[in-house]
């Protein structure tokens, strides 16, 4: 079973974030009995030993870098990253499927690492470079991976076809020649249901070739 | 008469090419906007309390807390107190606020009382004896013969015989009509004798929904010299389309409603919520760019659908969204109903089938559901069949990609291939044997048997089933299927502008399954023009009907309409443009953007030289499918396909692994080969899918889905698809039967290919689909004597 608190499942190297408050973090602090200061901001509890800050209940402000830009909200503490992008920055490329950590349709990158932004708390994701499918086409050119899924028919319906575009792109980042093997393991964390894997497997051979 | 009929081989630029489909790059992008997508200004969100029982009387319902709470704009009760829930999941209240969460927080305040009733969520084997005999039919019983897509002659009969419980209003007839009544089943429902008091008597779990005898069942098995008997089935799976259902509705005046909607059938939409919002649908106007995936579940707006309009009555006509949160949509949006059946068939010793006797169950839900259409492909001369429908709290099912082929397919070729077992017979030179009973399309099965076998190397991978295996065991496995296909009723719109502009409309949608692309290559190909040159717009209750993209239908429909209209246009373009180049209309043609004198290279204008000639006014035409006055028929109905498995079985483990697929597929004419092609490759993986993981798990002791996740409901990942094979028939034979719809056929085969090459494999059937670990070690096991 995966920790609920590793907003990366697909890169288990990677550290959870521990400057913010996380999810596990919140549900310990939730859990406790705690004092709370009467006066001041921020507010601290004491949790598993040690002072956190408190954010919530109701809106906090939020700042984010998303595709390069700076770009504010104020959010319940309890929403996700997912939720931020597509209802306050109608960043609508990353879907809600599962909206817990099983399908990728939400893939994005942190800090260029691919995450499930269904299992990012927004207040978490501050302070770190957040780059969605939106940002990939530049000058009006698709990215090497988004042609080649043009090229090999690699969407139908379409609506997993941002988060494997994340993911591919993260994955070909990392592995510029992968084998069979790299693609079958570095790629199962996103799911289609109208079985476009034939197309997305060629499109990642084709841009493994030509490179991105 | 202009020439409408399809230009042949030599004369097509477009058609039959492989085409990369036009909406890729938006899709890629994450610019494609679907339903779920859409942000309106001042959009209220919406969240549903759901029953937690699969069966209860709802005792009361208070909302008062939920109604105070900060930020909740209105609160919209679906089902009140003395309602009966028949499922888990089913919608009790809906609330609407200014944020997701202050919705949630609402729907946490809202307090029920429930009554809990007896409940049934299973469909194992019916006890002996319990079903009852088909009684009157109530409305509900048509609806559902509808969703299971009964054909219109088999209702009409069960009508005329049974009766009904009541008689319906006009209305009523109308809703069964806009649900895909034939005029045939209204006539009969209108002169059918109403039986008042059948309807009020509790029904039976157990319902015998179909009986039949074909020849002399008894003597054929007599005289059978090999007789095989098994069981076999496929269970409850949903559909699991990545966007959930749901809408988005708003009232831009007091009686006008505009709707977004996730759907396959967006002119068919406002006809299905007149009714039930009592608001004309000339009022309700439908709108969806993308769906992301409908698989048979999205022809309806769904009850959530029109309360998701009423609580936006409620919210002062403020936009509301309601889309349903992934377990929801795997509890109550629909499944494909379960089918399993003791088969019994015999033969002779040469391998010719004379005998099937089959006694299958299964269930759709509340309605019951019907009898796959078993022995499939093959029409075994005697035949014995009963079927027992389980009516239970399992859920809904609706229409899944080829509605009861799948189940009809593993229940047939299963039980074949075990005869073909006994018989010691390769089963490609058994079902070859057999194929006379495969008419009209036996030939098309032959070529198609011989094309596969070679395509996977079956004469080098069969062999016979070996008992006691251990390791790794590799097996090979086929199966047939059929599907209609016809295009459905589609009209369009294309015009030319004097500027040389094209627009093409019509209230079609594209699922994902190329069809703005295949509208476009008809049109271009048509007017001679590149696809880029046209405008096309579908997906609005603005452009003209076109029918829901559901049974394979759309690509039929819509590529009529739309070469018509385009042979129409082409046609009055050039009487405008034939005194400009000195010649009778007959004598242009247009080719690569310009229109000339056919033979004569030097009299010719490019295509925006030529629209100017229409003067100040646009030219404007209907195309329409179908279209008696405009012949020939250019969509067709009826098609072949064969698909080969082979698998790799752990007998360690029980984990099974598809190797190879191959699938070969007629469809007529094939307008763009590349999304066809595609349309196969899904298929197969969906198969396997299907075959391996997928089943909706209920939990007999709480009546609730185990598995309403994604985590749990499995569908197949990248790494669990093999090589596959996709092998078009295209060509003499095949394309001048017109275009034909290809979206179920292949959809139907993998499982009953998979089971059979797994049967292969490990030298023992493993019953039922999903083919688990746990069902394949049971099998093992079972084998050896432990």
């Amino acid at each position: 079973m995966r920790d609920d608190d590793d907003p990366n499942p697909k890169d288990p190297e990677a550290k959870p974030d521990v400057s913010g408050v996380s999810r596990r973090d919140f549900l310990k602090i939730s859990g406790l009995s705690i004092t709370l200061p009467l006066v001041g901001e921020p507010k601290m509890a004491m949790a598993a030993g040690q002072q956190v800050v408190v954010h919530g209940p109701g809106k906090v402000p939020m700042e984010f870098s998303i595709n390069g830009r700076r770009l504010k909200a104020d959010l319940e503490p309890r929403v996700t990253l997912l939720d931020a992008l597509r209802d306050q920055f109608e960043l609508t490329g990353a879907k809600r499927v599962c909206d817990r950590g099983e399908c990728g349709t939400c893939t994005v990158l942190l800090d260029n690492k691919p995450v499930y932004s269904c299992s990012v708390l927004a207040i978490e994701a501050q302070r770190k470079a957040i780059t969605t499918v939106e940002s990939l086409m530049q000058d009006g050119k698709l990215h090497p991976v988004q042609q080649a899924f043009v090229d090999n028919d690699a969407s139908q319906c379409g609506f997993c076809t941002p988060g494997f575009i994340v993911a591919c792109k993260a994955f070909l980042d990392r592995h510029p020649h992968p084998t069979p093997e790299d693609i079958r393991h570095g790629l199962s964390g996103n799911l289609c249901r109208c079985g476009t894997y034939n197309g997305i497997r060629k499109a990642i051979a084709q841009v493994a070739q030509k490179g991105a | 008469m202009p020439d409408y009929a399809w230009p042949d081989a030599e004369h097509r630029t477009l058609i039959g090419k492989r085409i990369s489909r036009v909406d890729s790059p938006a899709k890629v992008s994450g610019q494609a906007k679907y339903t779920y997508d859409v942000h309106r200004p001042g959009m209220l969100y919406g969240k549903v309390l759901r029953s937690p029982y699969a069966h209860a009387k709802l005792v009361s319902v208070d909302t008062s807390a939920a109604e105070k709470m900060p930020g909740v704009k209105a609160v919209h009760i679906v089902q009140g107190p003395g309602s009966t829930i028949h499922w888990e999941g089913d919608e009790i209240v809906a609330v609407a606020a200014v944020d997701e969460l202050a919705a949630e927080d609402a729907v946490r305040a809202i307090k029920v009382e429930y009554q809990q009733l007896p409940y049934l969520v299973t469909d194992t084997e019916p006890p002996q004896g319990s079903a009852e005999g088909q009684g009157p039919l109530s409305m509900d019983d048509i609806d559902d013969m509808l969703d299971n897509q009964v054909p219109s002659q088999q209702m009409v009969n069960q009508i005329q015989q049974y009766g009904i419980t009541a008689k319906p209003s006009e209305d009523t007839l109308k809703g069964l009509k806009s649900d895909g009544a034939t005029d045939a089943v209204l006539d009969a429902i209108r002169a059918a004798a109403v039986h008042p008091d059948a309807g009020s008597r509790p029904k039976s779990n157990y319902q015998k929904s179909a009986a039949q005898t074909l020849g002399d069942p008894d003597k054929a098995f007599a005289e059978a010299e090999v007789v095989s008997e098994g069981l076999y089935g496929v269970p409850l799976i949903t559909h699991c389309c990545l966007e959930s259902h749901g809408s988005i509705s708003e009232w831009t005046d007091a009686d006008h409603l505009f709707t977004h909607i996730s759907t396959q059938n967006v002119s068919g939409i406002p006809g299905q919520m007149a009714e039930p919002l009592k608001t004309p649908a000339s009022n309700i106007r439908v709108h969806q760019d993308h769906v992301g995936g409908g698989f048979g579940s999205k022809f309806s707006p769904d009850r959530w659908g029109i309360f998701t309009a009423q609580i936006s009555k409620k919210a002062d006509g403020k936009p509301v969204r309601i889309m349903l949160e992934r377990a929801a949509e795997l509890k109550v949006a629909g499944a494909r109903p379960s089918a399993y059946a003791r088969v019994k068939v015999g033969a002779k010793k040469d391998g010719t089938v004379v005998a099937w006797q089959s006694l299958s169950w299964g269930t759709g839900g509340p309605g019951g559901g019907g009898m796959p259409p078993i022995p499939y492909v093959f029409a075994v001369p005697n035949q014995r069949k009963e079927h027992t429908a389980i009516r239970n709290n399992i859920g809904p099912a609706r229409a899944w990609r080829a509605p009861n082929h799948p189940q009809a397919a593993v229940l047939t070729m299963c039980a074949l291939d075990d005869l073909a077992a006994k018989l010691n017979m390769d089963p490609v030179e058994f079902f070859g044997k057999n194929l006379d009973m495969a008419k009209p399309r036996q030939n098309i099965y032959r070529e198609e048997l011989a094309i596969a076998a070679d395509l996977m190397g079956w004469k080098q991978k069969w062999h016979p089933r070996r008992q006691n295996q251990s390791g790794m065991v590799r097996g090979v496995g086929v199966s047939f299927h059929t599907w209609g296909g016809r295009g459905h009723a589609s009209d369009c719109d294309l015009t030319i502008h004097p500027d040389g502009s094209v627009e093409l409309k019509l209230g079609s949608q594209d699922l994902g399954t190329g069809t703005r692309t295949c509208i476009l290559i008809v049109a271009a190909e048509t007017l001679g023009l590149p696809i880029e040159a046209i405008q096309l717009q579908i997906g609005d209750t603005i452009y003209p009907p076109s029918g829901g993209s559901g049974g394979s239908t759309t690509i039929g429909g819509v590529s009529s309409s739309t070469r018509r209209a385009a042979v129409d246009a082409r046609d009055s373009l050039f009487a405008q443009v034939a005194p400009a180049l000195n010649a009778q209309p007959d004598q242009l043609e247009c080719v690569n953007g310009r229109i000339g004198v056919k033979g004569d290279s030097s009299r010719s204008l490019s295509w925006k030289e030529a629209c100017s000639k229409l003067g100040a006014m646009p030219l404007t035409v209907r195309g329409k499918n179908p279209d008696k006055s405009k012949p020939p028929d250019l969509t067709n109905s009826g098609v072949g396909g064969v698909q080969m498995a082979e698998v790799e079985v752990d007998t360690e483990t029980g984990v099974v692994r598809v190797t190879k697929m191959v699938a070969v597929q007629d469809c007529g004419l094939i307008i763009d080969l590349k999304t066809a092609e595609s349309q196969c490759y899904g298929a197969l993986i969906m198969g396997i899918s299907y075959s391996l993981f997928e089943e909706k798990i209920m939990d007999p002791g709480t009546g609730r889905m185990l598995n309403p996740d994604m985590q749990f409901y499995r569908l197949a990942g990248l790494s669990d698809i093999p090589e596959l094979v996709v092998k078009m028939m295209t060509g003499k034979g095949y394309d001048e039967r017109g275009v034909i719809g290809l979206g179920e056929p292949p959809v139907i085969s993998p499982g009953a290919a998979i089971s059979n090459a797994v049967a292969n494999a490990i030298g023992v059937r493993v019953p039922f689909l999903p083919l688990t670990p746990d069902r394949v070690l049971a099998v093992l096991g079972q084998k050896a004597g432990a």
